[in-house]
């Protein structure tokens, strides 16, 4: 079932790539700060799980069609007939914060200059 | 002993003999009594489940004469309840309340089913333990210093000790059937699209399906059958007639075709995991059926590796909502922080360290220079593992093979997380495919001097959920294992 061939891209492959600045770099994109000590952890635990995931490229994958779903979607169209939306008040039941009928958030402009 | 099919119940209910409310009030001491030792529920819906029963009992319509008329369920806590809680046992969603709920628990409210509380799991269904949960794990009934399997253990606990008629799960790469097979019970993963995910809070948006956990492959039968259909508002629910489960149930199949891969008895499995599986093979074959010679499943193996870019690279875009905006923990800024801190900040504080791990994991098989290596690469592997399946069940009926390579494992002894990943060798592929699987208990191993339930995983094509309950309820009919229970 496996072959030794489809190594193109194999550098990505290489779990040994993952450094600490990889993972900081991966931290940042996910939104996730992390202290110096969770960076060194996951480091060597993120290494160890791209390892185990690079055996894939040991199989023989030619130019096979990649499945993205297990079923053949389609879009659905509903008709366009508005129905009733849900209460405000439930909606922001749940958030942090709020003022009034709105969700509160920190400031994101500057006062001036701007970002 | 008296007949294990709770659903038996339903038909006293139905005829007046017997009370949904006094049944229920049973199921509420029990739980009482047992839930701090075993931890099976996030939260007791104690108001609203004597209510429900109330309902019911007062009900002359379809309540009352429904298929689980008073029948007690447990729901897994990533499902959406309109009553209680939705945490998803994560500190991200803690103090959630659902403005809606799932559509499952819809259909098990107007089939008469009375829920009694949100049960445990790994943080966002991720993990095969349930010691990822964000309020400590839960415990095996057959040996409480064992996990119960996860990620829905609160549910398998629950059923297996009683503290339940049946109960839901969620299954993204075993999640029903190895806490199933753990703790002793019967585990079911629907198709993919056959049991609506409207509610559901998603992890792996292609892999997840919801299905029962439950005593007996009846109860499996009666829940599969009021959850499964169509729903307009899950756009990838199949629309495809649902088959009469419980009524073509006790009809064995003739003639059946049980293939056994090569690759499932492997020499890594506990061997007494192995020696269930050849004597449920002999089970099948003096039922009449055929042992298929020769069916061979080679990219078994490949599965974990395939799971571990699908699953990740789905869970980190979902969990990307978890923002501390709208709703979820939300970090206190310190002066100067911005936005991005509140993100930042939010999602560290909120996430316990699996989900961290998947969401890295996931951001970087899709970042940018990486997406072909892995992510195109894992979705190519996908459809030849789903190719595999394909052909094999052009020989069989059904695939048989053990449902987890060892029975309950002990607290704390898989921390290497790629350690625990591998636990679910025999289960993802089932996912990746969308196909169907169904754990059954199978056998029983003594360890330190206690008996640990054994599961067999029985897998068949899509939408053959009709045929995979009835060979389930075959061997059912033929062994006592079924009636085994922990002492609780």
């Amino acid at each position: 079932m496996t072959s030794g061939s489809g190594h193109s891209g194999a550098d990505a492959h290489e779990s040994g790539g993952l450094d600490l600045d990889a993972v900081r770099h991966v931290a940042k994109l996910a939104r996730l700060r992390l202290s110096e000590s969770d960076v060194e952890r996951y480091c060597g635990q993120l290494r160890s799980i791209l390892g185990h995931i690079s055996k894939l490229n040991e199989v023989d994958v030619g130019d096979v069609e990649p499945m993205a779903h297990p079923l053949p979607l389609n879009n659905r169209l509903a008709e366009d007939v508005p129905s009733e939306s849900m209460p405000l008040e439930h909606l922001l039941r749940n958030a942090p914060a709020t003022e009034g009928r709105y969700l509160a958030v920190p400031k994101v402009l500057a006062d001036a200059g701007g970002a | 002993m008296s007949c294990p099919d709770r659903i038996r119940f339903a038909d006293d209910v139905r005829t007046g003999k017997a009370s949904a409310t006094a049944h229920a009030q049973a199921t509420l001491e029990r739980v009482r009594a047992a839930n701090t030792r075993l931890n099976a529920y996030n939260e007791v819906l104690e108001e609203s489940c004597l209510a429900q029963a109330a309902a019911v009992d007062a009900d002359a319509g379809p309540k009352r004469k429904g298929l689980l008329a008073g029948v007690t369920v447990a729901i897994k806590d990533n499902i959406a309840t309109a009553v209680g809680h939705t945490t998803c046992s994560s500190r991200m969603l803690k103090n959630y309340r659902s403005p809606y709920e799932a559509t499952v628990v819809t259909k098990l409210a107007e089939a008469g089913a009375v829920v009694v509380g949100k049960t445990n799991l790994d943080e966002f269904a991720m993990g095969s333990s349930t010691e990822n949960s964000a309020f400590g794990p839960s415990k095996n009934p057959w040996d409480t210093s064992r996990v119960p399997g996860g990620s829905s253990g609160g549910s398998a606990v629950a059923v297996a000790a009683g503290l339940c008629d049946v109960a839901l799960g969620s299954d993204t790469g075993g999640s029903i059937r190895q806490p199933a097979s753990l703790c002793g019970i019967v585990g079911l993963k629907p198709t993919y699209g056959r049991v609506s995910r409207y509610g559901l809070v998603a992890f792996g948006s292609s892999l997840d399906q919801i299905g029962p956990l439950t005593q007996t492959v009846r109860d499996s039968a009666a829940v599969l059958q009021v959850i499964a259909g169509h729903d307009p508002r899950d756009s990838t629910s199949a629309d495809i007639p649902v088959d009469d489960y419980l009524g073509e149930l006790d009809v064995p199949v003739r003639g059946l075709r049980v293939g056994i891969p090569a690759e499932y008895l492997s020499d890594a499995n506990d061997p007494r995991v192995n020696t269930a599986v050849r004597e449920a093979a002999e089970v099948y074959r003096k039922l009449g059926a055929t042992i298929v010679e020769g069916i061979h499943l080679p990219l078994t193996d490949i599965g974990i590796s395939t799971y571990y870019v699908i699953a990740p690279a789905e869970a980190s875009s979902n969990l990307a909502r978890f923002d501390g905006i709208r709703y979820g923990h939300r970090a206190e800024l310190a002066a100067g922080e911005d936005l991005f801190d509140l993100y930042a900040k939010s999602r560290a504080e909120g996430f316990g360290p699996e989900v961290q791990r998947r969401i890295m994991i996931g951001t970087y098989v899709l970042s940018s220079g990486y997406y072909d290596a892995y992510y195109k690469r894992a979705l190519q592997v996908r459809r030849l593992i789903k190719d595999e399946f394909d052909r094999a069940f052009e020989r069989c009926d059904i695939l048989l093979g053990p449902t987890a390579p060892t029975p309950a494992f002990s607290m704390g002894g898989k921390s290497d997380p790629l350690a625990m990943y591998l636990c679910d060798v025999y289960t993802v592929n089932t996912n990746i495919a969308g196909i169907p699987g169904i754990s059954i208990q199978g056998g029983m191993a003594k360890e330190n001097g206690v008996e640990l339930p054994i599961g067999l995983q029985l897998q068949a094509k899509p939408f053959a959920e009709s045929l995979l309950l009835r060979a389930a309820r075959m061997f059912e009919t033929a062994t006592l294992w079924h009636t085994m229970k922990p002492s609780v």
